[in-house]
């Protein structure tokens, strides 16, 4: 068995920037992602970013991935890769198991990042399983990493900042995006996206949701129904739309499942997308395993960079190595993080990160 | 359904062909696909089923999440088609039933 | 309304807008109405004519006797909210973010499309620049008649 101080599950914006931090602090770690290239969510985004210039903003989140990978690669002797690795259990004597191209391989560490992000959620209605039915996320992975095209004529379900993006970059695949339509009474996501898309000819329409999906091999049409102030469907209020493909952007849900496995107390809070570690400054209830990203609690790539940087100080300082600006950091990125929360959009974080009692 | 061109990206032109198969047809891709990508890119969006009612299926979050892209590949069952990298001569076959250890 | 259907008011646009008197020269026209953490337009203005400040969620404030009209915080913007707008006799004179392809051609003309993505008239597409700098996103130069001062806002292909 592989012994290693610090194992970081989780290659995306979050795991890279534990591990950069970790690496100053002269700690050995491996980064395990089960996909063939890391940077996470990042390497599919070709829009430029939000935030400020700490967190890469105005750079396109294909360009940070590069960038926050290269960042590790100064480090490259004490930061291991192991992509197109899955880890498939985590135990409570903090064995990880592995299977890497069809070998079953364990190592025991010292200290534990889960850095997994999220998953898609997915919504309920009539024939939602037909071929054709994407989540947003993996149209994005389909246009922007593959150079695929997911169809040609696309309705949007979810307005929130997934839907308005993923809707704006099919447009730019040459894919016409109808409509986006959202359940609530309001956009969910940033304004100035929803104003990109009215200004291309695609409508946006609130208090409507998809109620069932036709297609015999795949969808070929949709129904889509009014809702009233209740969130109840209109009689009557129904509209079939052709399409070859529908993207679900409803949300997502943190990854937690390695989590649950090693016994860490974990708590369901629906402003952080679902079921997510209770935790003190970002260490589970399992000593020395550590969590960061959205696998702590749904928000953007911005806050999972900060959150990385701030998991791999305290990881660090729990294996006895104290990085040497540790004091100045912890501060810096705390305040960071209060900056990115401090608006509107925080709103929802903070009143989660109440709930959980953080 | 390739995209050739992108206002932002800038996807290889000459990638080296990559033959398949897919349920016994000759198929192809190129280098940088992952088998469910390949077979989008040619159209074939059914790559799976439900097990009891043998609903089509295709993949959903394309990132080996959902376990909706499970097909067959090289004999072994419940392969991950969207976060496997396609190669050549591989043998890809839609799995009906829950899946078996088959013998390579 | 921006809430319901990404469309801002008459009111809003031309909150953001100076007096016309202001505009004979080329200036930034920030169509930022929402506090979301976000200030590349202040950091990559090399004339430091646009105001954040230390909370990243406010929304930024324009000193239109500093702000030259360069155009780069239009291809800064994320959100691309951002224009140049000039007075130039009985016409205005935009530089607006374009990021489809195919790009325009100078001299051609398209059509002119407001907020809601209607068409309201034709457009000469003065001219186009795209710069390693810009990363991706051109900046389109464009001359629209002078009615269409407060609802142009972008440009489509005819076909």
């Amino acid at each position: 068995m592989i012994s290693k101080d610090l194992v970081i599950i989780g290659g995306g914006p979050s795991g890279l920037c534990a591990a950069k931090m970790a690496a100053e602090a002269g700690v050995d770690s491996i980064i395990i992602d089960r996909n063939p290239k890391l940077g996470g969510q990042l390497i599919k985004q070709t829009h430029m970013f939000f935030g400020s210039e700490k967190q890469f903003a105005k750079t396109r989140g294909i360009d940070i991935a590069t960038k926050i990978f290269t960042d590790t690669r100064v480090y490259s002797d004490l930061i291991e890769i192991w992509e197109d690795a899955t880890v498939v259990g985590l135990y409570p004597d903090k064995v990880i198991t592995i299977l890497k191209q069809e070998k079953y391989i364990k190592i025991k560490a010292k200290a534990i990042i889960v850095a997994t992000g999220a998953s898609e959620k997915v919504l309920a209605f009539e024939n939602n399983d037909l071929p054709g039915i994407y989540g947003a996320g993996a149209v994005q992975t389909l246009m922007n990493v593959y150079g695929v095209k997911p169809g040609n004529k696309i309705v949007m379900v979810g307005s929130g900042n997934i839907g308005l993006i993923v809707s704006y970059q099919l447009m730019q695949a040459g894919v016409k995006v109808i409509s986006v339509i959202e359940a609530s009474p309001k956009i969910g996501g940033y304004k100035v996206h929803a104003s990109k898309l009215r200004r291309f000819g695609v409508d946006i329409i609130t208090s409507c949701t998809i109620k069932k999906a036709i297609g015999t091999e795949a969808v070929e049409k949709i129904i889509t129904v009014k809702l009233d102030e209740k969130w109840e469907e209109i009689p009557g209020a129904e509209e079939e739309i052709a399409v070859d493909a529908v993207c679900i952007a409803v949300g997502l849900t943190p990854l937690t499942g390695l989590l649950s496995m090693i016994g860490c107390k974990m708590k369901y809070v629906s402003e952080l997308g679902g079921l997510v570690p209770i935790t003190n400054n970002h260490e589970t209830s399992v000593e020395n395993v550590f969590v960061c990203g959205d696998a702590s609690g749904i928000e953007e790539a911005s806050s999972a960079i900060v959150e990385g940087y701030l998991a791999g100080l305290m990881a660090s300082k729990k294996l006895g190595k104290v990085h040497s600006n540790y004091d100045e950091l912890i501060k810096e990125l705390k305040n960071q993080l209060d900056n990115l929360r401090n608006g509107p959009f925080g709103e929802k974080i903070l009143h989660g990160l109440k709930k959980l009692g953080g | 359904m390739r995209i050739e061109e992108h206002p932002i990206l800038e996807f290889r032109k000459e990638r080296k062909k990559i033959n398949f198969r897919f349920n016994d047809r000759p198929v192809y891709g190129f280098e940088g696909d992952t088998i469910a990508s390949a077979l989008h890119a040619l159209g074939i969006k059914k790559i799976s089923h439900s097990i009891n009612l043998h609903r089509p299926r295709g993949f959903y979050c394309a990132i080996g999440n959902c376990s909706s892209c499970q097909m067959i590949v090289d004999g072994v069952a419940n392969v991950k088609t969207c976060i496997t990298l396609l190669k050549e001569g591989m043998n890809v076959k839609v799995q009906t039933n829950k899946g078996e250890l088959y013998d390579k | 309304m921006l809430d319901k259907d990404g469309v801002a008011t008459i009111e809003q646009v031309r909150s953001r807008f100076p007096n016309q008197d202001i505009i004979v020269k080329p200036k930034a026209i920030i169509e930022c109405y929402e506090n979301i953490p976000c200030n590349p337009c202040s950091t990559s203005c090399p004339f430091d004519a646009i105001t954040i400040g230390e909370d990243i969620n406010n929304l930024p404030t324009l000193n239109f006797d500093k702000c030259i009209g360069c155009g780069i915080c239009v291809y800064s913007c994320p959100g691309l909210a951002i224009m140049v707008c000039e007075l130039v006799d009985d016409k205005v004179r935009f530089k607006i973010s374009y990021e489809f392809i195919p790009l325009p051609k100078e001299k051609e003309m398209w059509y002119a499309v407001n907020r809601k993505g209607e068409v309201i008239g034709e457009t000469l597409i003065e001219k186009v620049t795209l710069t390693k700098r810009q990363d991706k996103t051109a900046l389109i130069q464009v001359l629209v008649d002078k009615k269409l001062l407060y609802e142009f806002v972008t440009i489509r292909r005819k076909l």
